[in-house]
């Protein structure tokens, strides 16, 4: 006999096909008001067509239901490392959405798109300001996809100067997937450098590597241990010695944005990640934004296009997108994400010189008030001063109540808090990795705070409650081993 | 020391807060969180503007916007891979929502259900459009999608040669040439006529409709291409697909294409959605990230991103692809148009297109100076031959309150491709034709 909530839970996963009856409608559209013209031989056209046939309250209450089955910032706290899940400021869409931008075609002649260019190239100019490098160009449409940009700059450059030997590009084991995965696209060999027991870069191991094989180095600064490389000037030299490019991976820019410009250090080359530091909402997976910033040595090489600005005689100016002299070439059909771009540039307009440099200093106490609070409560790998993320580990929890870092994240759920991330940096045991940025109230943060002490607590007196949840979600823990073993990706007859 | 005065309205913290925060840290000052960064290079000087109000922002934002000249402003004729079509209120009122806007990727399922079954729906419906039998959750655009196909093409067959036909869209085009640089593949454009296929050539590329907007004969290239063992690789614009064959009926082993059309307005290029679909037999090298159907501890339905061992955060260098998106929150906006046209709306739609095309085509072609130099079949998009350089055309004719179509005189002499849909009255339409003949008559 099927619960009340089973059986509501079951209307709310019938799908679209599954809810259509024939000759229901969603919509209307005008009559046909020219001439008909001859069809097309019968071999072209398709006989069947299976699409829903819904009314339009009834799509819009099954979309209004389960949207109540997601968490989402504007409804939870998310303290996942690396990700940066600040507030979305709700100007951002309301500027993005303006007629004047979201109506205009890609392909219009320049002259007739002259706003929507300004304000590429303002952007453009803001960002270079902030990493203190002066090439950029905003055609990426991701984080990946600027690391696969650098990359294949990074590529370009070795190959003008005839440079063929250099095949390898360093990544710390502490990195996120995608490095490795861009380095392979740009067709290098990874090879993986350790950190010290301090959470640095290994400065023998990179010594060693450092030959004129050595094609450069990708580094996220900070680490994804949400630490500083206090070496990293050494690092940087290290590999500049030897000839190779080193790039910057901005995922964790909220650290350090406006308090130090990744120029400055001397990096090549790195990419910013929009939907990280600069608010562009996630959209439950995407769209992201991956602008791609260069110094003196790539600039050259950035994906097409760039905007630029030039101004005549009267002083009046115009703005035009082109193609970088030895460009890697376009990533995508059309200019970015402009719809991206137009919230990070309304984000960095609002807060200006005096907001942008805040943004580090208060992500990076919350981080540190939360370090000080849970220390003792969880395992604490690098027991230093973190930047905007700290990584605890369940290792102690783990070894003596059976309760992993993934029955904690689970937990958290129950208390309506998103879990943090888990399981990375691949180098720590039972990884939890919190960022709480800079948008969260001290209130938030202590209520997190006692919801993870409570939780340690729990682990110790009831690890069953911990291994069964979440306990209140619409969904109890889900069998991911099946839906790999049995694909079924589609809906079917 | 920055500037401790200025309040964010979207930081919550005071100098009261912080005080608490750093005395509860057991330090003095919030410098000293930042003693690892070397101090000469700490705190620089940012050239930016000022911090501006909403409301200052919001003007000139609006002065920017004012700037540009708007189809709906003005008729606009212009396609080549980034289309306009009505989109219903429904689809940016679901969007709109912050559960679906706010959310992140649903790597925890079980606070990600409609994220994840509305991405299941996404996959579904393009399957049932486009005829293929799995599909991902979609990726940057329809050229990165092309680009990844190709790649996919060569790890199945473990053969380094892309054929591509020269009726590709040439951005499209440009696009793989940026992803094949590095892995060392070989790229061959082939024409219609003359498609030469070998035993190195991984797959073969078709755009259908092609870039110019006509129909190629697929039944007898999907033939060329499996009597070779050459993989099919189908570019599709999926308004089309409400009334012509879809590339699953005709033998394609990868499906790809521009989702834009299907619920998004054209944005100044972005954000879209590149479709990518693929045969059974294939799946785990599509790249991209994909949900399966699935159960929780208690048996009920519940959907998850499935088949990681694919992906960069599971199998770094040796990934599919280093995508890491999912373009989501732009594949919801087409899953929710798709079901609101729903099966009569699709094939509609794509009529509209199809005769108000036709009927354009046809008011140009018997224009004296402008001739329509390609036959065959084609849907919304045709190219015509003007009397004119097209980009003296097309500032004349804003003149005339007109975006001309795009001006391909590269390829085709004093080529204009032009593009008619739904949105393009009888009147425009008219409005284009006299207005091509004044400047016909007067060059």
């Amino acid at each position: 006999m099927k619960s009340l909530s089973e059986r509501l839970n079951e209307d709310r996963r019938r799908l679209l096909m599954e809810r259509s009856v024939p000759g229901r409608i969603g919509t209307t559209l005008p009559p046909l008001d020219v001439p008909e013209a001859n069809l097309p031989d019968d071999h072209l056209l398709r006989e069947k067509l299976e699409m829903p046939e819904v009314s339009e309250g009834e799509l819009v209450r099954y979309f209004s239901q389960i949207s109540q089955f997601n968490f989402s910032i504007d409804h939870n706290f998310y303290p996942l490392g690396s990700c940066t899940m600040k507030y979305n400021p709700k100007l951002n869409d309301e500027l993005a959405s303006l007629q004047g931008f979201t109506q205009i075609h890609p392909l219009q002649p320049e002259a007739t798109v002259q706003g929507a260019l300004k304000m590429l190239w303002e952007l453009q100019e803001s960002l270079a300001t902030i990493m203190g490098m002066p090439g950029v160009s905003l055609a990426p449409m991701a984080g990946a996809d600027g690391e696969l940009a650098g990359m294949l700059m990074a590529r370009a450059y070795h190959l003008e100067r005839g440079d063929t030997r250099r095949k390898n590009v360093l990544i710390p084991d502490s990195a996120h997937g995608t490095n490795p995965a861009s380095a392979a696209m740009a067709g290098f060999d990874v090879v993986q450098l350790a950190s010290d027991s301090n959470g640095d870069t290994d400065l023998n191991a990179l010594r060693a590597a450092a030959d004129d094989k050595l094609a450069g180095l990708m580094i996220t600064l900070p680490s994804t241990l949400g630490l500083f490389d206090t070496n990293i000037e050494e690092v940087i030299r290290i590999v500049r010695d030897a000839g190779g490019i080193i790039y910057g991976d901005g995922a964790n820019l909220n650290a350090i944005v406006g308090r130090v410009k990744l120029g400055d250090l001397g990096f090549d080359v790195i990419h910013s990640n929009l939907h990280k530091t600069f608010t562009q909402p996630h959209g439950g997976g995407g769209p992201g934004s991956g602008p791609v910033i260069a110094g003196p040595r790539l600039v050259d090489y950035l994906p097409a296009p760039v905007a630029s600005r030039t101004c005549d005689s009267y002083d009046t100016e115009s703005f035009t997108l082109s193609r970088p002299l030895k460009s890697i070439g376009p990533l995508g059909a059309f200019h970015g994400n402009f719809g991206a771009l137009a919230r990070a540039y309304a984000y960095i307009r609002t807060l200006g010189s005096q907001g942008i440099p805040l943004i580090s200093i208060d992500a990076v106490i919350n981080a540190n008030y939360i370090l000080s609070q849970l220390r003792g409560h969880y395992d604490l790998p690098y027991d230093r001063t973190c930047m905007h993320e700290v990584v605890f580990s369940a290792s102690t929890l783990k070894r003596s109540y059976g309760v992993s870092a993934l029955d904690v994240s689970k937990r958290l759920i129950d208390y309506g808090i998103h879990p943090p991330t888990m399981y990375f940096p691949l180098i720590v045991d039972e990884a939890l990795m919190i960022e709480p940025t800079e948008t969260e109230s001290k209130e938030t943060l202590d209520y997190f705070i006692e919801v993870m002490k409570t939780i340690a607590k729990e682990a110790e007196d009831d690890p069953d409650l911990l291994h069964e949840a979440p306990h209140y979600t619409p969904n109890r823990r889900v069998d991911e081993a099946q839906a790999a073993r049995r694909p079924e990706l589609r809906w079917r007859q | 020391m920055v500037d401790d005065t200025f309040q964010s309205p979207y930081v919550p913290n005071t100098n009261v807060d912080r005080r608490r925060m750093l005395n509860a840290i057991g330090i003095d000052s919030v410098e000293d969180l930042f003693t690892d960064i070397p101090a000469r290079h700490l705190n620089p000087v940012l050239d930016l503007p000022p911090a501006a109000s909403e409301l200052e922002l919001m003007e000139y934002a609006n002065q920017l916007a004012s700037m540009n000249k708007a189809p709906g402003d003005y008729a606009c004729f212009l396609g080549a891979g980034s289309y306009r079509h009505y989109i219903p209120a429904v689809v940016r009122q679901i969007t709109g929502r912050s559960e679906y806007m706010t959310a992140y990727t649903p790597y925890q399922p079980e606070v990600s259900q409609g994220t994840l079954q509305t991405a299941y729906e996404f996959q579904t419906l393009i399957c049932q459009l486009t005829g293929i039998e799995v599909a991902n959750l979609g990726m940057y655009d329809g050229a990165s999608s092309m680009a990844e196909a190709a790649l996919m093409a060569t790890r199945i067959t473990k053969r380094d040669r892309i054929a591509v036909l020269d009726t590709v869209s040439p951005r499209y085009r440009e696009v793989l040439d940026t992803y094949l640089q590095a892995p060392g593949l070989t790229v061959t454009t082939v024409s219609p006529n003359e498609v030469v296929l070998d035993e190195d050539t991984a797959c073969l590329i078709v755009q259908q409709p092609n870039f110019y907007g006509y129909f190629e004969e697929v039944d007898t290239l999907s033939k060329m291409a499996h009597d070779n063992d050459t993989l099919l690789v189908v570019s599709v614009d999926p308004i089309s697909l409400g009334m012509f064959k879809p590339p699953g009926e005709y033998g394609a082993d990868i499906v790809v294409g521009e989702g834009q059309g299907l619920g998004v307005p054209p944005s100044f290029g972005g954000p879209y959605v590149g479709l990518f679909g693929c045969k059974q037999e294939y799946i785990r090298q599509m790249p991209g990230r994909i949900v399966g159907k699935t159960v929780d501890t208690e048996g009920c339905t519940a959907y998850v991103l499935t088949l990681q061992t694919r992906e960069q955060h599971i199998r770094r260098e040796r990934a599919t692809s280093n995508i890491c998106t999912s373009v989501a929150l732009i594949a919801l906006m087409s899953t929710v148009y798709m079901a609101s046209l729903g099966k009569q709306g699709l094939r509609q739609v794509a009529e509209l297109c199809y005769h108000k095309a036709h009927y354009a085509a046809s008011l140009i072609d018997r224009i004296p100076g402008y001739y329509l130099p390609m036959s065959g079949t084609f849907f919304q998009e045709f190219v015509v031959q003007c009397p004119l350089p097209p980009s003296e055309i097309n500032k004349r004719l804003l003149d005339h309150g007109i975006i001309g179509g795009l001006d391909i005189s590269d390829q085709v002499p004093n080529g204009m491709l032009v593009c008619v849909s739904e949105l393009n009255s009888r009147n425009e339409i008219e409005g284009l034709a006299s207005a091509l003949t004044k400047i016909g008559a007067r060059p």
